[in-house]
């Protein structure tokens, strides 16, 4: 694990392994998610792995019927969006991901704030697998 | 970051605008990229009082942000020198998403203001309808970061994002967003180069009509309001934007030709002068702590304001980039033209209608006027134009004393930011 870059391709190969990692820096302490190379705090040039918990909230999010021809060949469309969020970890940095578990066809029940844990959609497209991060909320089955 | 280092801006000569013009906004299945823009670039032409040999244009910038995707076509310098006979001088392409004219227009400011040339072109084109609306969905994402694509997001769901964070922390509904886009209605109703130039209202009425010729049941609508919560007419898009918060997808082209100030008045009495000028970047959605603001819109104001000496108070009116009705709200916010927070009071309160105290989008915006993305920061100049020499007919300014305009310009969801500060002496 240490040997890996503190990259985009890394922070995707650890989602391949169910793992959510981030960078910290040595010098300043700054942590990012997904992970830097660079300190933008203090740059620093040296990094260490971090895990996250894979416990956040819901900072923010949208319901999206309109979505890309890739959403779409999932199945979403006007009548199943698909929800997407901005989630923060209890150690403050924060991550784009989809929101799984809820009803993306009533966001206006869908609450700022709710408590979430990780989850891992993995998908095989074109040979490769590819893992995207998800979210449902706490206690959800 | 911002370094301590940082000095205060300021060009090493005056720039002036002598014209602008700009092609009808809309889908036009039977123009292409290169008829767009003759439709800009001849009304430029002719806008300029005394007239302008377009053999001294000296260098041309136009913005594009992705008619390779949209059309298949890259390299787009080259094709408009060829078009308007300015081969073999320069001719530059340039790229900042949704902002893309909005930037080559500070380029072509910069290139006049080093000493380099005395006359450039400034112009933007997109040519967007030809594609699917999953195509142009997934076209336009690119414009965002990529794990923002990577996840699916779309553009209208950056900016709903934003809206669910501005909402929860000030209390506002989607309700109050639509009186941005009644607003904006309201003043495209006036403005012949819109790709919607219709009230709520006017739209209400031929609904109706069209209702009542093909013998369908009449819907019934109190008013705007009740129009715009209706889903028949009115779907969620990416929630809590709906289709109409948001801009449509357009064709169009955007000109607009600068000189530098010593020789501006052999073209025209009534140059405009190009008196502030800034440019910032944001971070990304996950990156941002406040998603109710874009740090890359108060550091491009920061530089125009400083290099004018003047404040949010001086500007008269402004052009802003309301791709969607929740961006409308935020620009006003970011600008200093109202209070964090306050945006959504402002525009319910009035403030920002044509006769109000600070007219926003009187060209109807982004919204109503069309948004082929790569053309319309020039266009925003365009209207600005119009508005500081009494030329914008029935969606004038009723102020006789109109002096400062701005045009505020965003690729991605706050990716690239401009702000342009224009006078008229």
């Amino acid at each position: 694990m240490e040997d890996r870059p503190f990259s985009d391709i890394s922070y995707h190969h650890f989602l391949n392994e169910e793992r959510i990692m981030g960078s910290k820096c040595k010098k300043c302490g700054a942590l990012f998610l997904p992970p830097r190379s660079i300190c933008v705090e203090c740059y620093g040039n040296e990094m260490e792995w971090v895990e996250m918990s894979g416990k956040g909230k819901l900072v923010a999010f949208t319901c999206i019927a309109v979505g890309p021809p890739f959403m779409t060949k999932e199945g979403y469309d006007r009548r199943h969006p698909y929800c997407n969020g901005v989630v923060e970890f209890e150690k403050g940095v924060r991550v784009v991901a989809r929101i799984e578990g809820i009803d993306s066809s009533k966001p206006e029940n869908i609450k700022i704030g709710t408590p979430l844990t990780a989850t891992f959609l993995h998908r095989t497209e074109a040979d490769n697998l590819n893992t995207y991060l998800a979210f449902r909320p706490l206690g959800d089955p | 970051m911002v370094s301590s280092r940082q000095k205060r801006r300021k060009l090493l000569r005056e720039v002036a605008i002598i014209g602008a013009g700009m092609s009808k906004f809309g889908i036009f299945r039977d123009k292409n990229s290169k008829d767009l823009f003759a439709e800009a670039f001849n009304e430029t032409l002719s806008s300029v009082d005394k007239g302008i040999d377009p053999n001294d244009i000296d260098a041309i910038y136009i913005g594009n942000f992705s008619n390779d995707f949209f059309v298949h076509q890259g390299h787009w310098g080259p094709i408009i020198s060829d078009l308007i006979g300015h081969v073999p001088k320069p001719a530059t392409r340039i790229e900042g998403a949704c902002a893309s004219s909005g930037v080559a227009f500070r380029e072509g400011v910069f290139a006049i203001a080093s000493g380099f040339y005395d006359i450039v072109l400034v112009s933007g084109i997109e040519e967007m309808s030809k594609r699917t609306t999953e195509e142009v969905t997934e076209g336009l994402a690119t414009g965002g970061f990529p794990e923002e694509l990577r996840h699916g997001f779309t553009f209208p769901g950056l900016y709903a994002t934003r809206a669910t964070a501005y909402f929860e922390k000030y209390g506002v509904t989607w309700e109050d967003l639509m009186n941005v886009t009644i607003k904006s209605h309201s003043n495209a109703r006036f403005n012949p180069k819109a790709q919607f130039n219709m009230s709520i209202r006017d739209i209400m009425n031929m609904r109706i009509e069209r209702a009542k010729e093909k013998g369908e049941s009449v819907p019934i609508w109190s008013d705007e309001k009740e129009f715009l919560r209706d889903p028949a007419v009115n779907p969620m898009i990416a929630w809590p934007m709906h289709l109409f918060d948001c801009c449509p997808v357009s064709d169009g082209a955007s000109s607009i030709l600068l000189v530098a100030v010593e020789i501006a008045k052999s073209f025209t009495d009534e140059p405009l002068y190009v008196i502030g000028i800034g440019q910032g970047s944001s971070t990304s959605l996950n990156g941002s702590r406040d998603l109710t603001s874009l740090e890359g819109v108060k550091y491009a104001a920061g530089e125009a304001y400083e290099m004018s000496g003047l404040n949010p108070k001086d500007v008269q009116f402004a052009e802003v980039h309301d791709c969607f009705s929740i961006a409308e709200i935020i620009a006003i916010e970011d600008l200093g033209f109202c209070w964090p927070g306050e945006g959504y009071k402002a525009t319910k309160e009035g403030l920002t209608q044509l006769d109000g105290a600070k007219p926003i989008n009187t060209s109807g915006g982004l919204k109503c006027k069309g948004h082929p993305v790569g053309a319309t920061g020039v266009a925003q100049l365009y209207e600005v134009w119009k508005q500081l020499r009494g030329e914008a007919g029935q969606r004038q300014i009723p102020n006789p004393n109109l002096r400062i305009g701005a045009a505020h310009n965003v690729g991605g969801h706050g990716g690239t930011c401009t702000f342009t500060i224009l006078e008229r002496r």
